[in-house]
């Protein structure tokens, strides 16, 4: 037991999600099978991937956000914001898909650029810049819209509705986009500078480092991808909703997603990957208590004693930093590297 | 003589409209080490700041290669060949050691960031300067503090720096470690580099150095060939003090009186089998190498990571501590290595700090502390300008008399002094070392710990050394520094060269 507790302790963080991730399905699938249902037949593998979709873009984009050491809070409203501009862009005229998509993209863009100006050159912190920004729009939100509002095409309904199998497009997306964003965490300047301004902004700083670059870029990519997760739900909706961003929580879950998969909210730490299987854990769990029917409060309680667990153990594995000398009893413990033989 | 590559004349800089450098002047040649010395104030790192380019010189000129030169920012010096190792480590601990050498100027294949590449210049580089072992996809964070020294300066010849300056880089090194930057510094000589060393440590001044800089009080005092200079000559410029005052003698009127701590058969998982007695009035040096376990002692004593095993008793009554506010409640006190981070409230004014202590462990003591803390400070000749002044905007040697002030606050009966001189001018140090005097002839138990060997033979009445978590060795006051690295680093091992 001991030297498995060492070993994980030596284990990257997102191994030990993905590890997470399968301990959860495991269980599931027993819990589930105890009513009678099997958690891996074709159409519930379709619930859990398209429950995943919408949370997966938004926890993509607040990744980068978080890595930077910056939060965004505005995420709820973008997503909003964004069906609403495509829906009503489109206002169910096929020719108008492309139109509204570039529009509403470009417009969560401009969000995002306004998010990462304030949080630059302002100099206030992510917490507070986003959360003002994200007050604006949801004054315009309330101001403006009393309900829903345009139409999306029937076409459009598609990249909401189809699939591959039981996996759907949305979510192949969503994983290529994950995809995408690790590649360039993994090897462009932009993901480099990324961590660097992070994990310490004077160091990067006094390496060379132009470190509002990547800052802005990640508040960018944020707001970027709350808008394709507020594309995804008006294609689901069939029109846009001033009120469906908050309703989904798109803010909170996403950081708690975030969290879940490794990353350090001090940001500098962590990986794409730990995100989504974060997500899919919120995902798999969701699935699990609608199935089960349990209640809905009991449903916030799960995610909320996940999410402390989970940040609980990592923390506990950041102080034993030190290497043990002596057990307990007073034995010694063999030391795998000798200071002068490295 | 060859052609300096840097020279900086009549330097000046002001804060707040306050001139902290009074026209200082430097040359720095090819293949030469040149030390500069100074007490804290003196201007050392604010000259050291210019020529990196973190800060903006207001008077006087810079040259390189005769040209001159004018550097809005860091990477402007790195540009001309001119890069600095600061004290507080710049290394991003959750970063691979290629990715912290190659931050900001990472090597690109069709676009992307060449991984590869990098991790094989790194590997190059560390080959370079004869220091194999460390593998750069390690994270900088997993080396040791030396390691991650080396790996700085491999980030700074990554640059094809032409100048290397280095503010106190042996501050938070073992002995053992000094003699590898040693060697660095010697391979970088041989390269015909330029380097600039900073240190409070005479003796590597002395080992190292071709030439000597003395600062005091943001002005020029000398430049000479260190063979022209001895240790007391240069003391004497940095202080106006002799070198006799550097370790005061024990007050007539100590006397070693009854056990005050009393520790059998302790250990924890970073120790074991520590058998210690410290006496009333007697200093007890812990003497070893970095990581033999010195710090794990004291903050064994004190339960911030207590014992797990063996007895303890206090002034003669057996006593459990497991948290650090029981040690506090029983008159220990721990002054930490670190008291930037584990010290000091930084952003909190030096009075709330001194009162930190006594207000969470003694609360109803704290108006009567109050009163006392301001003739406290004096006595220390803590220079601030006010009870309110923030912790953070002191030198290293005032910060440390506020720790001291908020342990004296407590009026303690064993005082753990972890470090109490790291990165302090001379006058400071001197101060320290009077304090632990006078808290002896009262009848304090104190047990220090040092890097510096001489402070710990200076100060010390027996010197214990540690090594991989045990007491090995215990010694007298009139040892040498031979016999105590012979101990530190095992009889049977030969010194490491």
């Amino acid at each position: 037991m001991k030297a498995l507790i060492a070993k994980l302790q030596r284990l990257d963080t997102t191994v030990i999600v993905l590890i997470a991730l399968v301990l959860v399905l495991a269980l599931s699938a027993i819990l589930v099978s105890t009513v009678g249902r099997n958690l891996l037949s074709p159409g519930n593998i379709r619930d859990i991937l398209t429950g995943m979709s919408v949370l997966g873009f938004v926890a993509i984009g607040q990744t980068l956000v978080i890595l930077g050491g910056s939060l965004d809070l505005s995420v709820p409203y973008v997503v909003s914001l964004t069906s609403l501009i495509a829906a009503e862009t489109m206002n169910g005229r096929t020719g108008m898909i492309v139109p509204g998509v570039l529009l509403a993209l470009g417009v969560a863009s401009l969000i995002g650029l306004a998010n990462g100006a304030v949080v630059t050159f302002l100099r206030v912190h992510g917490f507070i810049a986003t959360l003002g920004v994200g007050l604006i729009l949801k004054g315009y939100l309330d101001t403006t819209y009393k309900g829903t509002a345009g139409q999306v095409p029937w076409e459009f309904q598609l990249f909401g509705a189809t699939g591959i199998g039981p996996v759907p497009i949305s979510t192949i997306v969503m994983l290529a986009c994950a995809g995408f964003v690790g590649f360039l965490l993994a090897r462009s300047k932009f993901g480099h500078h990324l961590f660097a301004v992070g994990g310490n902004a004077e160091v990067a700083r006094l390496s060379g480092v132009r470190t509002r670059r990547p800052l802005i870029w990640a508040h960018v990519a944020g707001s970027f991808f709350a808008g394709i997760a507020g594309l995804l739900l008006a294609s689901r909706l069939g029109v846009g909703s001033p009120t469906v961003g908050v309703q989904g929580s798109y803010d909170l879950l996403s950081i708690a997603a975030v969290v879940l998969g490794g990353t350090l909210l001090a940001g500098g730490r962590g990986s794409i990957w730990g995100t989504i299987g974060g997500v899919a854990i919120f995902a798999v769990l969701d699935n699990l208590m609608s199935v089960m029917q349990v209640n809905p409060f009991f449903k916030d309680m799960v995610r909320g004693a996940v999410i402390i667990l989970a940040v609980a153990v990592y923390s506990n594995r950041r102080i034993v930093a030190r290497r043990e000398r002596f057990t307990s009893s007073g034995r010694e413990v063999p030391q795998l590297t000798e200071e002068g033989a490295r | 003589m060859t052609e300096p590559i840097l020279t900086v004349t009549d330097a000046r800089k002001q804060f707040f409209g306050v001139e902290v450098l009074h026209g200082v002047s430097l040359e720095l040649a090819p293949g030469s080490v040149h030390g500069l010395v100074g007490e804290n104030g003196a201007g050392k790192s604010t000259l050291m700041k210019i020529i990196a380019g973190v800060h903006r010189r207001d008077g006087g000129d810079m040259r390189i290669d005769g040209e001159l030169v004018d550097f809005g920012h860091p990477l402007e010096a790195a540009a001309a060949g001119v890069a600095t190792v600061f004290q507080e480590f710049n290394l991003l601990p959750d970063r691979t050691v290629a990715q912290n050498v190659f931050l900001g100027r990472e090597p690109r294949k069709r676009g992307m960031i060449d991984t590869k590449g990098m991790c094989r210049s790194t590997a190059e580089l560390l080959e370079d300067l004869g220091i194999p072992g460390i593998p750069p996809t390690a994270r900088a964070g997993e080396l040791t503090v030396a390691e991650q020294q080396i790996v700085e300066i491999v980030k700074a010849l990554s640059v094809g720096a032409r100048v290397i300056s280095m503010d106190e880089p042996t501050a938070a090194l073992a002995d053992h470690e000094v003699t590898i930057l040693y060697r660095v510094i010697e391979r970088l000589r041989e390269r015909g580099v330029a380097i600039l060393y900073v240190s409070h440590r005479l003796k590597e001044i002395f080992d190292l150095c071709d030439t000597i800089t003395v600062l005091k009080d943001g002005s020029h005092v000398s430049t000479d060939p260190a063979a022209d200079l001895d240790e007391a000559a240069l003391v004497r410029r940095m202080v106006g003090r002799p070198i006799s005052a550097f370790f005061p003698d024990p007050d007539p009127g100590t006397e070693i009186g009854a056990p005050r701590i009393t520790i059998r058969s302790g250990g924890n998982t970073q120790l074991d089998g520590i058998d210690l007695e410290v006496r009333a009035g007697e200093v007890v040096g812990i003497a070893g190498l970095q990581g033999s376990g010195r710090t794990e002692l004291l903050e064994a004593i004190f339960g911030a990571a207590p014992f797990t095993r063996g007895s303890l008793e206090i002034d003669g009554a057996r006593a459990v501590i497991k948290h650090p506010r029981q040690a506090a409640r029983r008159g220990v006190a721990l002054v930490t290595e670190d008291r930037k981070r584990t010290g000091l409230a930084l952003n909190q004014s030096i009075l709330d700090n001194a009162l930190l202590a006594i207000r969470s462990v003694f609360p109803r003591r704290t108006q009567a502390s109050r009163a006392e803390i301001p003739g406290m400070f004096s006595s220390l000749e803590l220079v601030s300008q006010g009870n309110k002044q923030e912790a953070q905007t002191l030198s290293g040697g005032n910060q440390q008399k506020v720790v001291l002030a908020k342990w004296l606050a407590m009026r303690p009966k064993i005082v753990l002094l972890d470090e109490p001189t790291r990165g302090i001018d001379v006058g400071a140090k001197v101060a320290v070392y009077q304090l632990i005097r006078a808290l002896a002839k009262e009848g304090v138990a104190i047990v220090m710990v040092s890097s510096e060997t001489p402070e710990v033979i200076g100060m010390a009445d027996r010197i214990l050394v540690m090594r991989d978590g045990r007491i090995v060795g215990e010694l007298s006051s009139d040892t040498d520094e031979e016999s105590v690295l012979a101990v530190a680093t095992g009889a049977a091992e030969e010194v490491q060269q």
